[in-house]
């Protein structure tokens, strides 16, 4: 698979990081020798292999889905960097 | 009373059960380091003043049957503290304050601990030598220029100067063995599980596990003990009883069965390397240890194997960073997609982008089944190789690391020889199981080198008995000329 700017600029886009021109040359360089190390896979055959789901070897504990600790709004909001007293605030979304 | 920042963790903990020294002493000998500090650039937060109030409050109603009375702990800045800042090494998170603790650093304050300070790391752990911090490049105490290693550079510098009597890391594909062999102390990674994950800032959460850094073995034992619970609120974590390492700490090993993996033997390997993994051999038989030779053919596919599973992970946890509930907003965009991306854009480093970049790609539509599904099918291939080797051997003894330290930029614009660092460790993250490396001797320029020791899932005692039989045969000694203070 080769690596080229328009898939940088795409994936880019799918992450949510703008990039700049000069930094997409750069990481069009950087991950095309990335992708080419990670495609040393290709050599194995693992059409009989199943893929590892769990390293413990036991299924996922699931919890029961109920309040433990509630009323602690004021405490979430303290880290946003822009809240009124009950919301996150954010850029305008409809015009 | 000589220096006390000297002393381990064990002899620390020891004098001051006996009352020989208070917790104020102890902590004001490791403020007294820290203030000379600067050139290492190991600290993050600074929380002398409140460590020196708990060590006085400590003092004046020792509680002494505890695990860890009285001592006063730096932390990888990756572990949330309650009201301190929490920043992971990233403008992403420089003003962030966690209104919880971490489960883990909680278990050592309920052991009598207390926090010293924060510790610099790379950027949300991604590195291979501590220069992706958004807060500076750490230095290693052994050499001016010289990097620590990473992620958890500032851990194993500030430890190894004597700045912490211990210390935690996390270590995802090495890093905290990686730093531990570079600085000349011990690290250890414990089974995937053992430790609680919650309260960590996630990277890769199949890989991520906490795990001690400390001057010995038997500190080693005494941290993995504090540190280690099940806990529900991570749902990966082992529901285990306790462990009681320290006290069954023997370096009685006779008849132990220690496997070499042929694979281990890379090609311009330095000499020095190759040597004291021989070194190593020949100790372990000293110690009443069997060797056998064996092989695990799948590793030179776990690095390429880990550059998909890591990144793929690191960019869905990665995504929680948008600006809106915690953490750095770009004030730049007309709109919510772009105050996003100048977001993301303007507080993610170089390496980060570029690990978040590569997991969108590797799980972006149509791509699926070629990299992560396959990356997932040769970690089955690798955990099958070690349990093969386990039917034979007890413990696996490898290098630590295919180098020394290195120089600050030598590597920095090339990925792949940085990604290489880890080419001994990373395997072990993919199976899930526990590893420590130590001290083993030092290369022609007098920089560490540290040995590995592999075992099977949960049987952390065994390898830290044949790690304690190994370090006392290897009497490794460092002596630092502390440059840093000059």
């Amino acid at each position: 698979m080769s690596i080229d700017k328009d898939k940088i600029k795409h994936v880019s886009k799918l992450a949510r990081i703008s990039v700049n021109e000069k930094k997409i040359d750069d990481l069009t360089k950087d991950l095309s020798s990335i992708f080419k190390f990670i495609e040393q896979l290709n050599e194995l055959n693992t059409d009989k292999v199943e893929p590892l789901s769990s390293i413990l070897n036991e299924p996922l504990r699931l919890r029961k889905d109920e309040i433990n600790e509630g009323k602690i709004r004021e405490k979430i909001l303290k880290n946003s960097p822009q809240s009124n007293d009950e919301f996150f605030v954010v850029p305008k979304v409809i015009e | 009373m000589s220096d006390i920042s000297k002393k381990t963790l064990t002899e620390i903990v020891r004098l001051i059960k006996k009352k020989e020294i208070k917790s104020e002493e102890v902590t004001q000998s490791f403020i007294k380091n820290i203030n000379n500090d600067k050139k290492l650039n190991t600290f993050i937060t600074n929380c002398s003043e409140e460590a020196l109030n708990k060590a006085k409050s400590f003092d004046k109603n020792p509680k002494l049957n505890l695990l860890l009375p009285g001592v006063p702990i730096a932390v990888k800045d990756l572990f949330c503290t309650q009201g301190v800042k929490t920043t992971a090494g990233s403008k992403m998170l420089g003003n962030f304050v966690p209104d919880y603790e971490s489960t883990v650093t909680n278990n050592l304050w309920n052991e009598g601990a207390f926090l010293l300070g924060k510790l610099n790391c790379d950027e949300f752990a991604m590195g291979s030598s501590n220069e992706t911090s958004y807060f500076g490049s750490v230095m290693n105490p052994i050499a001016e220029n010289t990097v620590p290693g990473g992620s958890s550079g500032g851990s194993a510098s500030a430890l190894a100067a004597d700045l912490t009597p211990t210390t935690i890391g996390t270590d995802t594909g090495g890093s905290i063995r990686q730093p531990a062999s570079f600085t000349g102390t011990v690290g250890l990674k414990p089974t995937y599980g053992l430790c609680s994950r919650w309260g960590i800032v996630a990277f890769a959460s199949s890989l991520d596990q906490a795990g001690p850094m400390t001057k010995t073995v038997d500190d080693c034992a005494l941290m993995l003990e504090a540190m280690a619970s099940f806990d529900k609120k991570d749902s990966t974590s082992i529901n285990k009883k306790k462990e009681n390492y320290s006290q069954k700490l023997t370096d009685n090993i006779k008849g132990l069965k220690i496997g070499i993996p042929k694979e281990y033997r890379v090609d311009d390997m330095p000499k020095e390397i190759d040597k004291l993994w021989e070194n190593g051999k020949k100790l372990l038989i000293d110690s009443g240890a069997e060797i056998f030779d064996i092989s695990l053919p799948n590793t030179k596919y776990a690095l390429p194997a880990y550059y998909i599973v890591a990144p793929a992970e690191a960019s869905s946890n990665l995504a929680r960073y948008d600006g809106v509930k915690y953490g750095f907003r770009s004030v730049i965009g007309k709109n919510l997609i772009e105050m996003y991306e100048n977001t993301r854009s303007e507080a993610f480093g170089d390496e980060v982008k570029r690990r978040i970049l590569i997991g969108t790609y590797v799980l972006s539509s149509g791509y699926y089944d070629a990299y992560y599904l396959k990356a997932q099918k040769v970690r089955n291939l690798i955990k099958n190789d070690f349990d093969q080797a386990f039917k034979k051997v007890d413990a696996i003894l490898t290098p630590s690391t295919p180098n020394s330290a290195f120089k600050i930029g030598e590597k920095k614009n090339d990925p792949i020889s940085m990604y290489l660092n880890d080419i001994f460790t990373v395997p072990v993250n993919l199976a899930g199981i526990p590893a420590v490396s130590i001290p083993a001797g030092t290369d022609n320029k007098n920089y560490p080198l540290g040995l590995q020791l592999i075992g099977r899932p949960l049987d952390e005692q065994i390898l830290l008995n044949t790690a304690y039989a190994l370090e006392k045969k290897i009497n490794f000694k460092q002596s630092l000329n502390r440059w840093w203070e000059k």
